[in-house]
């Protein structure tokens, strides 16, 4: 216990989790069928830019790491508000819609 | 006492993670989501991004997922979704490549350079005592409203826009025969 | 005048144009009027340069005169000039001159034909080409006129297209022209690789500086010889000749008497200095095939019946003649030959066009017979014709044909026998003709129901307008020799003129002892041509000997025949072959590749499935992809 206790999670630790969220949520975008779902999964994939983000300011001792993941954080919202704006008015006329179904572009 | 936090942290980032993909109703993935973000507010605390973290709960947890919420009970999509069948036979082997791709090598390449990270800035302020000044949000805000203020600006115009865009877009047209 | 040179084939084109346009509102005999009075005026031109021409000083006789530069691409510059020297102002003389009275004999001959103005259309056309063709200052400029002759000569020879045998001789005649038009293409690319100009003075220059090597020479000189070949009938691409007879007899006489055939002697001529470079097998070989051909055609002619095809093949041996000059280094001897038998060939075939047009279409002569009685002035030119070509001095045929023979000899022996009995047998055949035709009793009423006579059938004479020009050409066979006597320098007047032009090429023979004997060669040849036409006399006057004509010799020893099975056979399975592979390769390697961009594109257009998720993990992979080589590149090692 005293060896796990003694080991402090370094920078590199914070990294590969980022890359492992990261990960899990491109899967869950290529994988997912509900389109809200598969826009959740975006958000994990946002989240995890947004820690790798904070463990390097910490790590590089420079703020404008958190300054970046702020204004991630404000275009995060905005990109959700307008995306859910599109997806409600294309599930109004399609009920029950999945990404397979808005295929207009199929050649 | 780190070493705890991280790993507590972590298990609420993956657990989150991972229930995101895997619940099929939609409502269950949201609320899979909400651990996710707590999980990594938490990161944020650990490593000395206190403001952030409060941003991170007040907006992402409290404003983004209530709003996915909102949409998924006012569109009625809250029926499960059939996730034993994919119509692209291609589409999961696909995405396995990309997951263990984007993983493995991000992985190897962050492991290979840790020790190419070194210290370009002024340092971290950290709150020592209580009542301490030039604390965390302090420094923020001097970097966003001093280096980053155009950026500022731009990204509020964003948000008018946005929201602009969205109120037009969902408006339903009078007399229209699309009317659902 | 010399600077008015590009008059000379600008006058017939006008005529040409104008009769296009205006032909048939003229109608006969304006059209053919306007046609003559083009071809006389061009000769009026040439007449003028000649006299310009003899003014300046014999280095400086070589004027050029360019229209417009045709051809500025690259290192190729070819105008369209023309050149006025001493070579090609006598081609232009006798071409413009004898096309003048061909021209009115025509406008007798053609009378009440319906197509009239057409066929002056054609003439004229032909008249531009050849002028082109001989007053070319480079190659291109003479192809353009050669070629220019070969379309004429097709369009002509089919004059009456309805007639199968007509269409059909034209076809030939082109397309055996074209294998040899396709020896001069060769010589003109080699011409031009070697050279990098096209101009005669320039190729000259270059073979007589040396700047030319013997193996070029030769090629480029035995490609030319190809297309000469197939432009004067030589062995083996004579066969268009006989069969053009089917055109009109004007027709007969212009081309393929006294202009068209000529061209390929003329080329060779125009470029004695390549010939003289060139390893000696050729010339010789040049020769050869010249004797050959003389020979060849003067048994055919022996046995002939028609009598315009006992000409044609007359004209072939003739030709052979001037071939074995060029082969000798006799260009200057060749020349003199070239015009003299303009001049009786043209008279003789315009004779036979007469007895034609007065027979009413007959053309057979074992139908004719005493016919001088009846057509006295159609005869007596037509004897002139005869002893012309027999070689009876003095008429101007002797003189030509002992000037090649002397250097036949001096060029080896046997030639020269070979050369002599080809002699023999042109008195005999000829003698035989004109028996046959002007002497004799008359046959013409034996079976004279069977071609529509109606009862009393008497030839008549043909109207002055055709005589006029038989009698010019009868004055000119007869005087022509005078060009070049033997008998002294000072009477070289053909070799003096052409001196400039040939003094390269030309073989000189004055130690030989051909020359230093060339009085009793004389007088061997008036021996060999005066029993000729005894002999002749022997045969079908006084019936003393059987007549010897074999059908093989009528038939033209077959060969004829061959080629056509030759070609219906493993020629057609090899024409056959070469299509298939074009079908199947050439076209079905390029469909091919527009097939397979088909193939390819529906392949790749099954990734379009519309799906969002699909174009998702295409930038996924894309995403890893790129991962991979920033790894591979040791940009994050």
């Amino acid at each position: 216990m005293s060896l796990l206790a003694a080991a402090t999670p370094t920078t590199t630790w914070y990294l590969i989790l980022a890359a492992v969220l990261f990960g899990i949520g491109a899967v869950g975008v290529l994988v997912r069928r509900n389109p809200l779902v598969m826009f959740m999964c975006i958000e994990l994939m946002l989240n995890a830019v947004n820690l790798s983000f904070v463990a390097l300011a910490k790590k590089m001792g420079d703020i404008g790491g958190q300054t970046t993941v702020f204004f991630v954080m404000v275009v995060a919202a905005a990109e959700v508000v307008v995306g859910l704006g599109i997806i409600v008015s294309i599930m109004r006329r399609r009920p029950g819609a999945t990404a397979d179904d808005i295929s207009a572009l199929k050649g | 006492m780190e070493l705890v936090v991280f790993v507590l942290a972590a298990a609420m980032i993956l657990v989150g993670a991972v229930g995101v993909i895997v619940r099929s109703n939609p409502v269950h993935a949201a609320l899979s989501l909400i651990l996710t973000l707590f999980g990594v507010a938490v990161m944020f605390v650990a490593q000395n991004a206190h403001f952030l973290a409060a941003v991170q709960v007040i907006v992402y947890a409290g404003a983004i997922v209530v709003l996915f919420l909102f949409v998924i009970m006012l569109l009625g999509v809250d029926r499960s979704e059939d996730l034993s069948s994919e119509p692209f036979k291609v589409q999961r082997p696909l995405a396995a490549i990309v997951g263990l791709g984007v993983i493995g090598l991000v992985v190897a390449a962050v492991v290979s350079s840790r020790d190419a990270i070194t210290v370009r800035g002024t340092g971290l302020n950290v709150a020592d005592t209580v009542g301490d000044g030039d604390t965390n949000i302090k420094q923020l805000a001097r970097s966003v409203f001093g280096d980053y203020v155009v950026a500022f600006e731009v990204t509020s115009v964003l948000l008018v826009v946005a929201v602009v865009g969205t109120v037009l877009l969902t408006r339903r047209v009078k007399g229209s025969v699309k009317d659902s | 005048m010399l600077d008015l040179i590009w008059l000379i084939p600008a006058l017939p084109l006008l005529g040409f144009l104008v009769n296009v346009v205006f032909g048939r509102l003229l109608g006969e005999p304006k059209s053919g009027a306007l046609a003559a009075l083009m071809v006389a005026g061009s000769f009026a031109v040439t007449v003028g340069a000649f006299f310009d021409l003899i003014s300046i000083p014999t280095e400086e006789r070589h004027h050029v005169v360019t229209a417009f530069s045709w051809v500025p691409v690259g290192s190729l510059r070819v105008d369209l000039a023309f050149l006025a020297d001493p070579l090609s102002i006598t081609m232009a003389l006798f071409v413009t001159g004898i096309g003048t009275l061909i021209h009115l004999y025509a406008i007798g001959y053609m009378h009440g034909d319906p197509k009239f103005s057409k066929f002056f259309i054609y003439l004229n056309l032909f008249v531009f080409s050849m002028l082109m063709l001989v007053l070319g200052e480079n190659l291109l400029v003479t192809f353009l006129g050669w070629e220019g002759v070969g379309t004429c000569s097709y369009f002509l020879i089919s004059f009456w297209h309805t007639r199968e045998s007509a269409a059909t001789a034209g076809k030939k005649a082109f397309v055996t022209n074209r294998v040899g038009d396709w020896g001069v293409m060769m010589g003109m690319f080699l011409a031009f690789g070697a050279t990098g100009t096209l101009s005669y003075s320039g190729i000259n220059h270059a073979a007589e500086s040396g700047a030319l090597s013997a193996v070029t020479a030769t090629a480029i000189g035995l490609m030319l010889f190809i297309g000469a070949c197939g432009k004067s009938a030589q062995l083996p691409l004579y066969i268009w000749l006989p069969d053009a007879m089917e055109g009109p007899t004007p027709v007969s006489a212009l081309i393929h008497a006294a202009t068209m055939v000529t061209a390929g002697v003329f080329l060779m001529t125009r470029v004695n200095p390549v010939l003289a470079i060139s390893y000696d097998w050729a010339p010789t070989l040049i020769a050869i095939v010249g004797v050959a051909t003389a020979l060849f055609a003067a048994t055919i002619a022996v046995a002939q019946t028609d009598i315009k095809k006992v000409l044609a093949y007359s004209t072939v041996s003739q030709l052979g003649f001037m071939f074995l000059a060029v082969g000798s280094g006799a260009y200057v001897a060749a020349i003199f030959h070239m015009v003299t038998h303009a001049f009786f060939k043209a008279l003789l075939f315009l004779g036979s066009g007469s007895v034609i047009h007065g027979m009413h279409h007959e053309q057979d002569m074992r139908r004719m017979g005493a016919l001088r009685k009846l057509m006295p002035v159609t005869a007596f030119t037509f004897i002139i014709g005869w002893l012309a070509i027999a070689g009876v001095p003095p008429f101007a045929g002797f003189w030509s044909k002992d000037e090649i023979l002397l250097f036949a000899f001096a060029k080896s022996p046997i030639l020269y026998v070979v050369g002599m009995i080809t002699a023999l047998l042109t008195a005999y055949y000829m003698t035989r003709q004109v028996i046959m035709v002007f002497f004799g009793e008359a046959r013409w009423n034996d079976h004279s129901e069977e071609h529509g006579a109606h009862g009393d059938f008497k030839p008549h004479e043909s109207p002055r307008i055709m005589l006029l020009p038989l009698v010019v050409l009868a004055g000119l066979s007869v005087v022509g020799g005078a060009m070049q006597l033997p008998f002294t320098k000072d009477l070289h007047f053909l070799e003096k003129w052409l001196e400039p032009v040939i003094e390269f090429g030309e073989a000189d023979i004055h130690h030989s002892w051909a020359y230093e004997n060339k009085y009793i060669l004389l007088g061997i040849a008036i021996v060999v041509a005066i029993s000729g036409i005894l002999l002749s006399a022997a045969v079908y006057a006084k019936k003393k000997i059987a007549a010897i004509e074999p059908a093989l010799l009528a038939d033209g020893w077959k060969y004829d025949k061959a080629i056509t099975s030759f070609m219906g056979g493993p020629g057609r399975r090899a024409f056959d072959g070469v299509a298939w592979a074009d079908r199947t390769i050439v076209d079905g390697a390029v469909n091919g590749v527009g097939r397979l961009v088909q193939g390819a594109g529906g392949f790749l257009r099954k990734g379009q499935t519309g799906a969002v998720r699909n174009y998702a993990a295409a930038v996924g992979l894309g995403v890893v992809a790129l991962l991979v080589w920033f790894f591979l590149r040791g940009v994050v090692l």
